[in-house]
């Protein structure tokens, strides 16, 4: 009988424990971002799409058209072309293509970059019509960035 | 204001339909903003200003969808059922006494009159478990049935112990003795009646088949209960049904225990307007008790369902009559006053 009695007061009292619980996250602030009126900014590690990086002064890309990162992706979605300019002494960088339908997202491409050329964009909006929207330029993309 | 005959009638009908439909659909918005911000999240937002023209939304979406029905239900009873759930949560605003003056019908026998009215909410539950055809709908219906009969009595019981305070069955008059602050309130009638109160809005959430007692439309079991051959405006009415008959249960558990419409403090006015105010503020509350309490307990097994009505909430209820009946009868003869 004092079980029962035990048992009734202990299930009470943790029926209004729970109650308490929910009126507090009710009345806490909301979690939730809404989604397309407003977006998070993307962590620093963020691993998006690789993306060029340009020289701090002039604008141009670093990238020396070693091709380095051509032969370290394992499925082969980077292709890079480029020529010397005359009378120049290093190589320029005509056009780096990523073909997204395949990447992988595995860094391997920036882990082999000796000049620190290449690196992780922080692009999560994601969406397109066609594969074709995923074959990205990023030649095109690093002018178009900085103007 | 006073209304001839023919006019009251229609006035009251209207406005009793109104009410009934406007804080159904009032009610769903409320439940969905509550359950949002239980949850850490927002809830609609998008239709109008906070969401407050989703109502307006959903209604015509149901109302633009196909009523289908299928093949092999029981014609007359799958159309007949969501009104029998409707209905009779309408007809018991009847009684239910808003405000001093603001009642359609201040009839003695009130309070028996709801209780006669929401047993048959249970008929149009089991007529349309069984109309519709379904073996879900089915096993649905017959759960409803056993969990309203097991609830039913200790309900009645902590009404009988309710009457027996007042000595009437008129709600109206249930709350002009209760008039003069909350501590004349019946709840603190004696120092049972706090339980009796539990146990009583226990009840009320297990009649209307709120959650954690809602097993009737448990959805990992029974996909959507008594309710799952209905598409458009027949899933509407039951929904409506549901709604209104929170609203009846926590009407009257305002009225038997809350103080109606009266004001908590004596001296803040209660007359009129002010009454309406009151009470709907009460009624209010007491609702969104019943949606906090939905948005914080997972559901019920049927067993837990039963053991609780059978092993608790009956003998508690029926030791709370015979108290009561014994401080009402014993104790004036103990100290000498009749």
């Amino acid at each position: 009988m004092s079980g029962y009695f035990k048992e009734l007061f202990g299930g009470t009292k943790s029926l209004f424990v729970g109650l308490g619980v929910t009126i507090k996250y009710m009345v806490k602030p909301v979690v939730t971002v809404q989604y397309p009126h407003e977006t998070l900014t993307m962590t620093p590690r963020f691993r998006g799409h690789i993306e060029l990086v340009g020289d701090e002064e002039t604008g141009a890309p670093k990238c020396v058209v070693c091709g380095m990162c051509q032969k370290a992706c394992p499925s082969n979605c980077i292709s890079l072309t480029g020529e010397k300019p005359e009378g120049g002494k290093k190589k320029v960088l005509t056009g780096y293509t990523l073909n997204f339908t395949t990447c992988s997202l595995c860094g391997l491409c920036v882990e082999s970059c000796k000049f620190g050329a290449i690196t992780f964009s922080r692009d999560y909006n994601l969406a397109g019509p066609s594969k074709g929207a995923y074959i990205f330029d990023l030649k095109k993309r690093l002018e178009e960035k900085s103007g | 204001m006073i209304l001839t005959e023919p006019w009251r009638v229609l006035v009251f009908l209207v406005g009793i339909i109104a009410f009934a439909a406007l804080n159904a659909a009032y009610l769903v918005w409320l439940e969905r903003k509550v359950a949002g911000h239980i949850q850490g999240r927002i809830g609609p937002k998008e239709v109008g200003p906070f969401g407050l023209l989703q109502p307006l939304a959903d209604g015509l979406k149901l109302m633009s969808k196909q009523l289908l029905v299928p093949k092999g239900v029981d014609p007359l009873l799958f159309k007949v059922a969501p009104l029998l759930v409707l209905v009779p949560a309408v007809m018991s605003f009847v009684t239910i006494p808003f405000s001093d003056t603001l009642v359609a019908r201040n009839i003695d026998i009130g309070l028996l009159l709801i209780f006669a009215f929401a047993s048959v909410n249970v008929m149009g539950l089991l007529l349309g478990g069984w109309g519709s055809n379904n073996k879900y709908a089915v096993i649905s219906a017959a759960r409803a049935v056993s969990q309203n009969v097991a609830y039913e009595i200790p309900m009645l019981i902590t009404v009988i112990t309710m009457v027996m305070i007042t000595g009437t069955m008129n709600l109206n008059e249930m709350v002009v003795q209760q008039a003069g602050g909350f501590w004349n309130w019946h709840i603190f009638a004696n120092p049972l009646m706090p339980i009796a109160f539990l146990i009583f809005f226990t009840c009320s959430l297990a009649e209307t088949n709120r959650a954690p007692f809602d097993l009737g439309e448990a959805e990992s079991e029974l996909i959507a209960g008594f309710h799952t051959e209905y598409s458009g405006m027949g899933f509407g009415v039951f929904f409506m049904g549901e709604y209104a008959n929170i609203i009846i249960g926590c009407s009257l558990s305002a009225i038997l225990f809350l103080g109606g419409w009266h004001s908590p403090i004596g001296f803040l006015p209660d007359q009129g307007l002010w009454g309406l105010c009151w009470f709907l503020g009460k009624v209010y509350f007491l609702i969104f008790c019943v949606m906090w309490i939905r948005w914080t307990y997972p559901r019920t097994t049927l067993w837990g369902l039963l053991n609780l009505s059978w092993k608790i909430l009956i003998p508690i209820s029926l030791l709370i009559l015979l108290l009561t009946g014994a401080m009402i009868k014993v104790w004036p003869l103990i100290i000498g006053v009749s």
